[in-house]
């Protein structure tokens, strides 16, 4: 028995990922989640002895393709196989929802609708009868909540029903005008006997709505000719009726008016309380007056949370890889094997790791602010604002996402309809600063600010890095994106209560991944970093070395000539020879060639920056000290100028390959990553250098 | 006739007319904005930039360049 494939359809914020997720949970497999959904994502599993596949597809409030992460959403209905819909419904917000429904019936595809938040419905005092509307409908329509999880086993079941059944076709009726002119085409390409797989009805339907491809086959028939005559006046017939010649907004008025009538037919309100609770947090969350300050406090505090809370368990993970590294040179000696574990691969993955806190705590933050729906409200205050520096407010969630990494925020730039507005939004999320640039500003600014002044530090980067992101936006609205500007229109959201699961599931397989990544990029990375520090050997000068420590009289020469080994040594290094051949490119901004090499390796993810500082500065260091840590290291081989300027830099340069590559994808060219690296290279270096200036001047 | 921009947080209002192109005519339409849609002023930005309205049983919210385009009889 084949596969069912089964699209999951619906507006957003109407809880398909959580649906997804109680159904795929039940069953414990559950295939890739994304915060937002911009791809599809999908779940397979085996229920009732059926393989059956949900493909969850991006929230879409109609089929007109009006962003591009609709548009995923209407070309995979019309283009790729599938056996059968699930339309989730919002049972609180049922009329609007019906809107799309109505779209998805006339697609003409095996469908059931799942009214979702039918416990939130109930306890609003809505009552939905369920039966009447799969009757007005022509579809099942089955209640279920997602939160909850009831009715998700029946929602399967009635599935599974579906579509071992033939389709039936559903009974989308419009008004007595459209029904009319439907007819009178409808009788005369029955009486031409017109053959074709479509039934008449539909062909009719197709034709009024000015469908493009039936008008392409149908120009090529020869009923054409008696056709278009009965069409022009069917045509003119809606025009005077409708007082318009706009038949998409014909049709939109028939969509809604079905919709209505479903809704009157089937919803009754006991108490109708719906909104005063949305409503009352408005009140205080988007005030004129207070709403900005209240979000510029959230967003402090979410920093302060990040930097004094992941600090505690960092301290511990960091104690735990420098002993695991001493323990491993014990076992493995201080020969090549004992160096490659504990200098490579130990201190370059531990680096990592030892974010890990860091970065769990951002994306539990950020998911928070998705998930209950402020969001949204921030585009609301934000978009007078963003709009003086030629963004839309619609910017802030791909921007807000930034913070968090930059795949998913280049991703959910899907949801600005104008390319230009999306461009300009695109250039500018590198410099909303990513949770793997995060180990190396929690690395600097502790090691160079103070543990009391981390948190803040941390914040000042983040809204500097976002405020220069605002000015470069206008530079390039001025000058390279000109044009008109998108219409601001959006929903804003009831504030939900987030489901706990969600986002445990978010920031679990975020870590997961964070994990992953420093188990086998960085670790790569970490032993080839190693490898183009220790190698080629020179015996010649190690060995004269060695015997000036060994004629040393007393034990401080001693050190000192063993420290001026290992700089001697690394400098003569493949990678020494590296950083050394493009160190005058940063010598302006005083980094080192260390700095250098780490810089370029960021290009690669920006973990690796702080890996490949990690193996540097733990080959460079005392042999005394050994077991010092790397903050402890830097902060004595970093003068605070260069530190500054350095950190200047990561916040404003090329993001990681990963990034780079979704960023070509979603641009739509080479080209436009070749302007990005020149765009960002050139800010990141010339606010470096001003950096670098000023702080040296002040200290 | 008034245009949707000229309300107050608070008023309400009936929609007369809507002055849009074909892709937005479509989105104020699937979002349940529509000629005699009836509708509520909730909420306004700071420097009267953006409006939050509620149509039906949906919160929007709307850039006072797009409430201009909306005709509105006052209720």
């Amino acid at each position: 028995m084949s596969e069912l494939i089964i699209a999951l359809v619906g507006q957003p914020n109407v809880g398909k990922s959580m649906l997804i997720n109680s159904i795929a949970d039940a069953r414990l497999k559950v295939g890739n989640f994304s915060g937002v959904t911009v791809e599809k994502a999908e779940v397979s599993f085996t229920a009732q002895g059926h393989a059956i596949k949900i493909v969850d597809l991006p929230g879409t409030y109609s089929l007109n393709d009006y962003t591009q992460d609709e548009r995923v959403t209407k070309e995979f209905l019309q283009h790729e196989h599938y056996d059968l819909i699930i339309n989730v419904v919002d049972a609180t917000n049922l009329e609007r929802n019906l809107y799309l429904t109505t779209q998805l019936l006339e697609l003409g595809k095996k469908m059931i609708v799942a009214l979702n938040m039918m416990d939130e419905a109930h306890k609003e005092g809505q009552c939905i009868d369920h039966e009447q509307l799969s009757s007005i409908l022509g579809v099942p329509c089955v209640k279920v909540s997602a939160a909850t999880k009831k009715g998700i086993g029946k929602l399967l079941n009635r599935a599974i029903d579906v579509s071992l059944f033939p389709l039936e076709k559903s009974k989308l009726i419009y008004s007595d005008v459209v029904e009319e002119e439907i007819g009178n085409l409808a009788s005369f390409l029955d009486r031409k006997h017109y053959p074709s797989p479509l039934s008449s009805r539909e062909i009719a339907l197709r034709l009024l709505q000015e469908d493009p491809s039936t008008y392409r086959k149908m120009h090529e028939e020869p009923i054409w000719v008696e056709l278009s005559s009965y069409l022009k006046e069917a045509l003119e017939h809606l025009y005077v009726h409708y007082e318009t010649k706009d038949v998409a907004e014909i049709f939109a008025e028939e969509r809604a008016a079905f919709a209505k009538g479903a809704v009157v037919e089937t919803l009754s309100c006991k108490k109708c309380t719906s909104q005063t609770v949305t409503q009352k947090i408005d009140t205080v969350l988007i005030h004129p007056v207070y709403g900005i300050p209240i979000f510029f406090f959230l967003m402090w505090g979410l920093f302060q949370v990040t930097f004094t809370l992941g600090s505690i368990p960092m301290d511990w993970i960091d104690a735990f890889f420098v002993a695991l590294g001493n323990y491993a040179k014990t076992i493995f000696g201080e020969g090549e094997l004992g160096s490659i574990i504990a200098d490579g691969a130990i201190s370059g993955v531990g680096a990592v790791v030892m974010f890990l806190p860091n970065i769990v705590i951002l994306f539990l933050g950020i998911a928070l602010l998705e998930t209950t729906g402020y969001m949204a409200r921030v585009a609301f205050l934000l978009d007078g604002f963003f709009h003086r520096f030629g963004l839309h407010g619609k910017s802030f969630i791909p921007l807000v996402t930034g913070f968090g990494c930059s795949v998913p925020a280049y991703m959910s730039a899907r949801t600005l309809k104008n390319d230009k507005d999306r461009l300009i939004t695109l250039f500018i999320i590198g410099f909303m600063s990513c949770g793997a640039k995060l180990p190396v500003y929690v690395l600097f600014a502790g090691a160079f600010f103070g543990q009391e002044h981390a948190g803040n530090a941390l914040f000042v980067i983040y809204l500097a890095g976002a405020f220069i992101g605002l000015l470069a936006a206008k530079f390039l609205k001025l000058f390279v994106f000109k044009g008109a500007d998108e219409p601001f229109v959006m929903e804003m959201p009831k504030y939900r209560l987030p489901s706990l699961k969600l986002i445990w599931h978010t920031v679990v397989s975020k870590a997961i991944m964070y994990l992953q990544k420093a188990g086998t990029f960085i670790l790569a990375a970490s032993l080839l970093i190693w490898f183009a520090s220790n190698y080629p050997k020179y015996p010649d000068v190690a060995a004269s070395f060695d015997q000036k420590i060994e004629q040393a009289s007393d034990e401080a020469l001693k050190v000192e000539y063993e420290n001026e080994k290992s700089k001697v040594l690394l400098e003569k290094s493949f990678l020494g020879k590296i950083g050394k051949s493009t160190d005058w490119l940063f010598a302006p901004l005083g980094f080192d060639w260390k700095m250098t090499v780490a810089l370029e390796s960021g290009l690669a993810a920006k973990e690796v920056v702080v890996s490949t500082l990690g193996v540097l500065y733990a080959l460079g260091s005392d042999v005394d000290e050994g077991n010092e840590s790397l903050i402890a290291e830097l902060q004595k081989q970093i003068p605070l100028a260069s530190a500054v300027s350095f950190m200047i830099f990561v916040m404003f340069y090329l993001p990681c390959l990963a990034a780079s590559i979704v960023f070509t994808k979603e641009s739509g060219g080479y080209k436009y990553l070749a302007y990005l690296f020149v765009f960002t290279t050139i800010i990141a270096w010339i606010l470096a250098f001003i950096g670098y200036r000023i702080t040296l001047a002040l200290s | 006739m008034k245009a949707l921009s000229d309300l107050n947080a608070g008023e309400k209002g009936k929609v007369k007319t809507i002055d849009a192109e074909g892709e937005l005519k479509q989105r104020l339409f699937s979002l349940g904005l529509r000629k005699g849609s009836l509708l509520e002023v909730k909420a306004m930005s700071m420097a009267k930039s953006t409006m939050e309205i509620e149509v039906g049983t949906t919160l929007l919210a709307l850039r006072f360049e797009e409430a201009k385009r909306i005709g509105i009889e006052t209720l």
